[in-house]
């Protein structure tokens, strides 16, 4: 039996192509992938991200515990709303989930997880606060878990207008949530507005009561945000250079070897479970980016062959804005952006170039 | 829902098979086939001349999504490629039973008549 968001049957009656998705029932697309790919880098669209597990902190030790759970700083959110991007690991190093941490107060703040790793990061999160003896108490606030009342459902709307959109169905958010800069959120009534995304594009995050989530969505398909699926969700990511998990990186994979050095703070004193797995390790590969120059389509899992080694494509596609397969792949140290490789596609060897890990955002090719 | 032509013939592998009067067949994938996969954005061609048998891997279609083997519904020889659909995949998703991917010439014609027909297609498409 599938889980289903609280928009199901609102993506039914738009008669989306609807696929299993680690278990839940989600639209992949409405019609044409790439159209609403390019929606989104033009224009505006809306995803429904329901499926992700908003988790709540609350208690006296938030700071102390959060420090120890995950490998980036939360000592950087100092002003009240900021998010950071982090990994959370286990003592090996490797990646038990990425997520995003807002922070509201110094007793309050908010996870975003992933769909299909909510249930360990929530079981790992209350292992830890127990071990450690943290004053936090964590909640869950997906729909259809139990929440206590406060289930909630999670519409992202991202592109160029997406803001001018959301202000035009929710006049009452534009005063709190205009001057946002990226990566921060704002609390307006009974929503959580976050100006972060998965598209490369501007936009909003918006967190609200389940029961009105349907409400909000048809107003914004009324004010011309079309609607998108998962599909374009990840050619849209992918195309921005930002890691999915579980193709990515997983708790197998270093967050060194991923591309996410830039989360882990490894610098000062201060002690996360995986630091000292990741300290001894080191940097073993380095996640980069590739442009097929012959035709075909790069995916996930094939071989990169290159002076320096082998290497593999962990996510790969057609880019509907460049027009030509890309992906992100873990290669052997050594190798430098405008090498000419090889990716064995079904047996035969194809040409590729390196490239730094992100091909198009705000709307432009940036490779 | 998805369009089957009565005048054409089918794998359950979601290839469309047209007897032409010169005793070749033209080969494509469905209707269905197409929706399934979404947007297409490469199509790989086999080789004029190689021959096949029946089931085996002859051509690819990859949509953005995923990619997808296309079978050879027939044991025969392939006689002609339709490049124009590997130059614009794209005509597949617009009209799958026009932008047909190859031609071949039969070992044994009757094998294009144990083919599934459409209604039989049909509920093969309605089950997946």
């Amino acid at each position: 039996m599938l889980k289903k968001t609280v928009l199901n049957s609102a993506h039914r009656a738009l008669n989306a192509r609807m696929v299993d998705f680690g278990g839940w029932d989600m639209p992949v697309n409405y019609g044409s992938q790439i159209e609403e790919h390019h929606a989104v880098r033009m224009d505006c669209g809306m995803f429904d991200v329901s499926h992700m597990c908003p988790v709540d902190l609350v208690g006296a030790d938030c700071r102390p515990f959060l420090s120890r759970l995950v490998a980036n700083d939360v000592a950087k959110l100092t002003v009240s709303g900021k998010a950071l991007y982090s990994a959370m690991l286990n003592e090996a190093g490797g990646v038990i989930d990425d997520l995003i941490i807002y922070f509201l107060t110094d007793t309050r703040f908010r996870i975003v997880v992933n769909a299909g790793t909510a249930e360990k990061d929530l079981a790992w999160m209350l292992a830890k606060a127990a071990e450690w003896k943290m004053d936090v108490t964590i909640t869950q606030r997906r729909d259809g878990e139990s929440t206590n009342g406060g289930a909630l459902g999670i519409i992202a709307v991202q592109g160029p207008n997406a803001r001018a959109k959301v202000w035009q169905v929710l006049p009452q958010a534009k005063a709190a949530t205009e001057g946002l800069k990226a990566f921060f959120a704002a609390e307006v009534d009974q929503y959580f507005i976050a100006s972060t995304g998965y598209t490369g594009e501007d936009g909003y995050e918006i967190m609200l009561p389940a029961s009105e989530a349907e409400s909000l969505w048809n107003k914004l398909k009324d004010a011309g945000v079309a609607p998108c699926g998962l599909g374009a969700r990840d050619t849209l990511r992918l195309e921005a250079g930002m890691n999915l998990y579980g193709q990515d990186m997983d708790e197998t994979v270093s967050p060194l070897d991923a591309g996410l050095s830039w989360t882990v703070a490894m610098k000062d004193d201060r002690d996360f479970v995986g630091k000292s797995a990741l300290t001894a390790a080191g940097q073993q590969q380095q996640f980069l980016g590739l442009i097929l120059l012959d035709k075909g389509v790069l995916r996930g899992h094939q071989k990169v062959i290159t002076a320096q080694g082998v290497g593999e494509i962990t996510s790969g596609s057609f880019s509907p804005t460049l027009q030509q397969s890309i992906a992100l792949a873990r290669l052997p140290l050594g190798v430098a952006i405008g090498d000419e490789v090889q990716v064995d596609i079904r047996g035969k060897l194809l040409k590729a170039k390196v490239t730094k890990p992100v091909f198009a955002r705000n709307g432009k090719a940036v490779i | 829902m998805s369009n089957v032509p009565s005048n054409l013939k089918y794998a359950a592998s979601h290839e469309w098979v047209l007897k032409n009067a010169d005793g070749s067949v033209t080969i494509g994938i469905t209707d269905h086939a197409q929706e399934a996969l979404g947007d297409l954005v490469f199509v790989e061609l086999p080789e004029v001349g190689a021959h096949y048998a029946a089931d085996k891997e002859i051509a690819v279609v990859e949509s953005v999504k995923a990619a997808a083997d296309v079978y050879a519904p027939i044991a025969g020889t392939v006689t002609e490629v339709n490049q124009a659909a590997a130059d614009a995949p794209e005509s597949v998703n617009s009209d799958a039973y026009a932008a047909w991917l190859f031609k071949m010439t039969p070992d044994n014609l009757a094998d294009v008549d144990a083919l599934l027909d459409a209604a039989a297609y049909q509920a093969v498409a309605d089950a997946a």
